[in-house]
């Protein structure tokens, strides 16, 4: 009884926010793969989640499309390949597409205009290969999570396979406003796409999988349950159009019902989450041989004059993409990498697109929320759209009085940053910066804390040696004078016989 | 510490629904209902929400001088006057000028600056003012005049309504009256029982508002159309309302049921006093109520209990001030104990059990 009531009230969508769409601009249009080539691509060797990659080629080396650039480092990394052919230039310190924009290294590669793949071999019958085998491959070709998340794919699905996953859940909510690369690859590419599930499954020994698509794109709808018809443990879901639905989480409770404990990965309640582009690069990557080397993103905002859905190189500079969009820079009030909710501000536009770019956005004034802030009025609006339960303004009151560890208390670690509670302030209060703001200190001071420990550790080492030497060179001395006044008495003695 | 000027995380677009905005809803719900009390009670409450109001700004204008920010800026949220406002309906509505402006004295400065400002306050402003002047100058604030309209032969004119304002009522009695509760008190302290007390009683006449009270509290219609929009527009929740309503008038039917001649019908209750303003206006506020659903249904169930028990067993004859108040201070101690669950985690704040082990 007790667990019909729970599993009851687990059920149901908890805060979220109806953000106007501004889907039309993008979505009723195909895939534009006419991008013409850049003449240099800046590729970040740390692209995903995990240690960065190492790079094992040399400057002045001439490479091809999809061959490996930089190799995956440790259990969790990703390597990085070429995305086009051409001759290496430099392996040095850039900035970063990230607000900061703080350097970070990266090889540049000047095309030389004939984008010439590396050679490869399709495999006839991929569902011959070992579960292990997929993985390998995955995580050879690079991908990872293309919602935005970048976690390497491959060590999910290693991690479904070892902990049994039951569920394999396809995110195609796409949730964010103004974004639409999800829903035209799953108008566009949906017999690929199921594809790529059907590997992932494969590669993770299950065998069902939900694919779960916002009600507001019909068109994607239809297309992937078509062509998901003919596999019997693949359903195609319609789920809510309410933002964050595609939080992972939000959408493992709404599908499955079942609620991730905290603390705890997806795979502890048996699902394993990926994204619909993340499905197509595996089918790209096990049938083709080929690895993540571009990215559908859509670029969209006010101040786009051309707004579309748009296959780009990794590596290619934002300023390129925006003028191939005719993006008019006057009117650009801030140029945002992701979704208008969770993306982050970037400084300029000379920066990359990365495998985590779903979308890159030059939004105009009108279109921006106020940033003028009041006084918080205890509304609560914060508390009713958080998806998490969190009590933002009581979050918020404890940062600003400098009690981060209140904080922490009150669950500032669970908060996921999906920007609903800035998005409800009617006082403009910039919630989620405080709170990423809150989590950077945090991190600083345990650092801090970690070092003056060490030194600390090092500190009493050095004590005790010098102690011990001390010690030692005591003794040293005790028993020289002990061994003096023994030969001096035996010196006596001899004497006295003599 | 944290720079304001350069927004770098989300959301980046948003409701444009500024804390100016909310407070402009609230007035325009309240309307209806203040231009028909100023039309009831002509002159001298239309000089008495003028003062109150007014020097509800001012008192906002001399804390932000005394605390050196910026007071344009603060004053065009609008908080101060619908303070204010919200204060002058609680009035007599022929009280003196000075009941004005050291209720907004109160309300401004102790109800809300003192403690820091907008959003910072423990107590309803409006409603502290209120219940202090209640106490300090009660003849002042329960002498109830008589309903008399604007434009109507035996009403004040405008010349009138200024000395009533500002030189005092001369020949009291013949203006003023009891409200339907303290009728009530008063006969119930003689052994009357209500079918007597209640004979010249017009449901219809109180409904509408035609009837003694405070400046803004009369029209039961009116007041319940301006909340009843008010949620319409999701500027308040309907669990306040709802659960402080829903218990006065589930107490009032039981105790009805039991012994009419000594206790009020459902009705009776609904109809009379501050009821529906503090339901829909004044218990509603933001900054002192709950901020859960839960929390706001224990909130208003309990302001509905303390209203029903003051009215009736008090010696009070309307007690919705200090219900408020009351559970006021118990807000914090409701936000303590009852809180959202946290995703992954049960209510005591423990992650839930891991369904493998």
């Amino acid at each position: 009884m007790l667990s019909f009531f729970s599993s009851f009230t687990q059920s149901r969508l908890r805060g979220g926010v109806h953000p106007e769409a501004h889907k039309r601009a993008t979505a009723l249009q195909p895939i534009n793969t006419d991008f013409p080539l850049p003449a240099r691509l800046y590729i970040p060797l740390q692209q995903h989640v995990g240690k960065p990659a190492e790079p094992l080629i040399r400057v002045g080396e001439i490479v091809l499309k999809g061959q490996l650039l930089a190799y995956s480092q440790g259990l969790i990394s990703a390597p990085v390949h070429a995305p086009s052919s051409g001759i290496i230039v430099d392996v040095n310190d850039y900035p970063a597409p990230h607000p900061s924009a703080l350097p970070i290294r990266m090889i540049v590669l000047e095309t030389d205009g004939k984008d010439e793949w590396l050679s490869h071999t399709p495999i006839p019958d991929p569902f011959q290969l070992t579960p292990e085998d997929i993985s390998l491959r995955v995580g050879a070709a690079g991908i990872v999570g293309l919602g935005g998340a970048t976690f390497p794919t491959a060590v999910k699905l290693t991690m479904g396979r070892e902990n049994r996953i039951d569920t394999l859940i396809i995110n195609g909510a796409e949730c964010e406003p103004y974004l639409s690369c999800d829903d035209r690859q799953m108008q566009e590419r949906s017999a690929e796409i199921i594809d790529g599930v059907r590997l992932m499954l494969h590669g993770m020994a299950a065998n069902l999988a939900f694919i779960a698509i916002e009600d507001n794109k019909p068109q994607a709808f239809l297309a992937m349950q078509a062509a998901a018809h003919a596999y019997s443990g693949i359903t195609v879901l319609h789920i809510p159009t309410r933002y964050p639905m595609g939080w992972d989480r939000q959408l493992i409770r709404y599908v499955t019902g079942r609620e991730v404990p905290a603390g705890c990965r997806s795979s502890e309640v048996g699902v394993t989450i990926h994204n619909v582009g993340t499905a197509y690069a595996t089918h790209k990557a096990i049938r083709y041989g080929q690895p993540l080397v571009s990215r559908v993103l859509t670029v969209a905002g006010g101040a786009v004059a051309r707004p579309m859905t748009v296959e780009v190189p990794l590596g290619t500079l934002i300023a390129e993409v925006f003028a191939f969009c005719e993006v008019d820079s006057t009117r650009t009030a801030r140029i945002i990498m992701g979704g208008p909710m969770m993306g982050e501000a970037l400084p300029h536009t000379g920066l990359p697109t990365v495998k985590a770019t779903s979308g890159l956005l030059a939004l105009t004034q009108d279109e921006l929320k106020q940033t003028e802030a009041q006084p918080c009025i205890r509304c609560a609006s914060c508390v009713s759209v958080c998806p998490v339960g969190l009590r933002p303004l009581d979050m918020a009151n404890t940062i600003r009085a400098k009690q981060l560890e209140a904080a922490v208390e009150l669950g500032l670690k669970e908060c996921i940053s999906c920007g609903c509670c800035s998005y409800i302030c009617p006082s403009n209060i910039p919630l989620v910066q405080y709170f990423k703001y809150a989590s950077g200190e945090l991190v600083a001071q345990q650092q801090a804390q970690h070092k003056s420990e060490q030194t600390k550790k090092l500190m009493a080492s050095r004590t005790a040696r010098l102690e011990r030497i001390a010690q030692q060179q005591l003794e040293e001395e005790r028993a020289r004078i002990a061994a003096k006044i023994e030969r001096e008495r035996l010196k006596a003695t001899q004497e006295t016989v003599e | 510490m944290i720079s304001h000027s350069k927004v770098i995380s989300g959301a980046h677009i948003g409701v444009n629904n500024s804390v100016r905005q909310i407070m402009e809803k609230v007035m325009l719900a309240i309307l209806p209902a203040t231009l028909f009390g100023l039309w009831l009670f002509g002159w001298p409450a239309i000089n008495l929400f003028v003062i109150t109001v007014g020097s509800a700004v001012l008192f906002e204008a001399l804390c932000l001088r005394a605390k050196a920010c910026a007071i344009k800026p603060v004053l065009r949220d609008g908080s101060a006057v619908l303070t204010g406002w919200l204060l002058a309906l609680t009035l007599p509505p022929w009280a003196p000028w000075w009941i004005g402006v050291v209720g907004s004295g109160l309300a401004i400065v102790l109800g809300k600056h003192v403690y820091g400002g907008l959003g910072q306050n423990l107590f309803n402003p409006a409603m502290l003012a209120r219940v202090a002047l209640l106490i300090s100058f009660p003849i002042e604030m329960t002498t109830w005049a008589n309903v008399s309209p604007l434009w109507f032969s035996y009403s004040p004119s405008f010349s009138e309504g200024w000395d009533i304002t500002f030189s005092g009522m001369q020949n009291l009695d013949a203006y003023t009256g009891a409200t339907t509760l303290g009728a009530i008190k008063t006969e119930f302290s003689q052994q009357r029982v209500l079918p007597d007390i209640l004979k010249d009683y017009s449901s219809v006449l109180n409904f509408l508002g035609w009837t003694r009270g405070s400046l803004g509290e009369t029209s039961t219609v009116l007041l319940g159309l301006g909340g009843v929009w008010l949620l319409r527009q999701k500027i308040i929740q309907w669990h306040i309302p709802v659960a402080l309503l829903l218990t006065v008038m589930v107490l009032a039917s039981v105790f009805y049921m039991i012994d009419s001649r000594h206790y009020l019908s459902p009705f009776l209750q609904l109809n009379s006093g501050a009821l529906l303003c503090v339901a829909f206006f004044i218990a509603t506020d933001y900054v002192t109520s709950p901020n859960t659903a839960t929390g706001q249904l224990v909130f208003g169930a309990g302001c509905g209990v303390l209203i029903f028990v003051i009215r009736t067993w008090g010696a009070y004859p309307e007690g919705a001030g200090f219900a408020v108040l009351l559970m006021n201070s118990a807000t914090p101690l409701i936000d303590y104990y009852i809180k959202p669950r946290i995703y992954g985690r049960d209510r005591n704040g423990k992650p839930l059990e891991s369904p493998k082990s």
